[in-house]
């Protein structure tokens, strides 16, 4: 069987307004691989049909070592979930390429 | 009699309103903003061509001045309506920045009652696009200085620390896709000119009123949605957005009279007073000033003062100027 190696997968679902700042800001703190995808959706503030600019929401999902999953998420919900509605949800996953996360 | 193009908005807002499924790709409305920004760029930089630049010059200083200045007006104006500096300040700089598709919507008016304007107005779209911007951030970091000084409860004061730098700002606004691409539809129509154009104005320039009905169907989507809204923020927001586009009219006529443009220009510039970003502003100001309540300014800049300005305002507008022009 192939060698499996434990990794955490950070989701954000947050603003398009502010992908740039959490990229930049995910990398600086150690994430080597991410995928970000338009999605739709709704919360308790409302719903976003992501119909037009200022309505887009993206899934930014960061698969990285448990410590820099935790720094990452500190950082998320002390600078940016103050002001912007956010989700953010952990889970262990395998990877097969350790090297590349 | 009502323009072709604001009944495909009010179609919209109608099939909102109804609950229907009816919904535009997403991929089509950014193919129609595309090609809208660099139609818009395209026709004023064939005029650009035809002109030397320095003759601009004041039109130019005079935009970059009315955008900065209408911030700096409103504000007073919307604290007084209760609202926090944040949000004033804000809501202020989508009324500084301008509305593309509000300016296309008055051009396509002035075509059909034949009254003749400035064909590089486009060029006022792209400089008025962002000293608005620039003056909403002022305008909130004076007013969060100011709270934290007077130690306002509820006030953060890192808030618009954490906010990006000018330098970030002024990128993603100068680069941003509306400025980027009107003025680069300018440049290529002042270069191409009139016979380098010839070969696309099948696409870009003879179908420009279908492709702007059809966006505005979408809009109208759009714009119903946020209807909802209004209930939510109250009487204040039906206050400011339809009693500031007039006022605003005014100041952009004024400019249009001292700058000496046609009746249509004058018209055109007050109908780019009157209008609120909705594409630049709420993106900007998300970054820029983050304890806005970004809900109240689009709700304000699209449910409102955008059905406003196209169903009423522009042929108010057009009247305005022909009778300060006559």
């Amino acid at each position: 069987m192939t060698t499996q190696h434990p990794k955490a997968l950070l989701v954000i679902v947050a603003e398009a307004a502010i992908e740039r700042g959490l990229l930049r800001d995910a990398r600086a703190l150690g994430v080597q691989t991410w995928t970000v995808s338009d999605v739709r959706g709704g919360s308790r503030e409302g719903e976003r049909e992501g119909a037009w600019e200022a309505d887009r929401t993206v899934e930014i999902k960061l698969v990285c070592d448990p410590g820099v999953a935790d720094a990452i998420a500190a950082h998320v919900l002390q600078t940016y979930a103050p002001h912007y509605p956010l989700a953010l949800y952990l889970m262990p996953v395998a990877v097969f390429r350790p090297e590349r996360y | 009699m009502i323009d072709v193009v604001v009944l495909f908005f009010l179609l919209g807002v109608f099939a909102r309103l109804v609950k229907s499924d009816l919904r535009l790709p997403e991929a089509l409305y950014e193919t129609l903003s595309i090609y809208l920004l660099l139609a818009i760029g395209l026709k004023g930089g064939l005029e650009l061509s035809r002109q030397p630049l320095m003759v601009l010059l004041p039109q130019v200083l005079a935009c970059l001045a009315m955008g900065f200045a209408i911030p700096f007006l409103l504000f007073p104006l919307l604290r007084w309506l209760k609202l926090v500096g944040a949000d004033a300040a804000s809501l202020a700089a989508h009324f500084g920045s301008v509305s593309v598709v509000t300016f296309a919507v008055a051009t396509a008016a002035l075509q059909r009652k034949g009254i003749p304007y400035e064909s590089h107005a486009a060029l006022w779209v792209a400089v008025l696009e962002a000293p608005g911007l620039a003056a909403g951030i002022l305008l909130a970091r004076w007013s969060a200085r100011k709270q934290a000084r007077s130690g306002l409860a509820g006030v953060s004061k890192t808030s618009v620390k954490q906010s990006s730098g000018w330098l970030a700002l002024g990128h993603d606004v100068l680069f941003g896709k509306s400025v980027l691409l009107l003025l680069g539809g300018i440049a290529i129509g002042a270069v191409a000119g009139d016979v380098g154009i010839k070969p696309i104005q099948a696409v870009f320039i003879d179908p420009f009123k279908g492709v702007l009905a059809l966006f505005l169907l979408e809009l109208g989507l759009v714009a119903g949605g946020r209807l909802a809204e209004v209930r939510r923020f109250g009487v204040a927001v039906l206050v400011i957005g339809l009693g500031a586009p007039p006022l605003l009219a005014l100041l952009g006529a004024s400019v249009g009279l001292a700058l000496g443009v046609s009746t249509g220009g004058v018209a055109l510039l007050a109908t780019l007073a009157a209008s609120a970003s909705y594409i630049a502003a709420p993106t900007a100001m998300r970054i820029a000033v983050p304890e806005a309540n970004a809900a109240l300014s689009i709700t304000v800049a699209l449910g409102i003062t955008f059905p406003f300005n196209i169903v009423v305002g522009i042929p108010l507008y057009i009247g305005l100027a022909q009778a300060l022009t006559s």
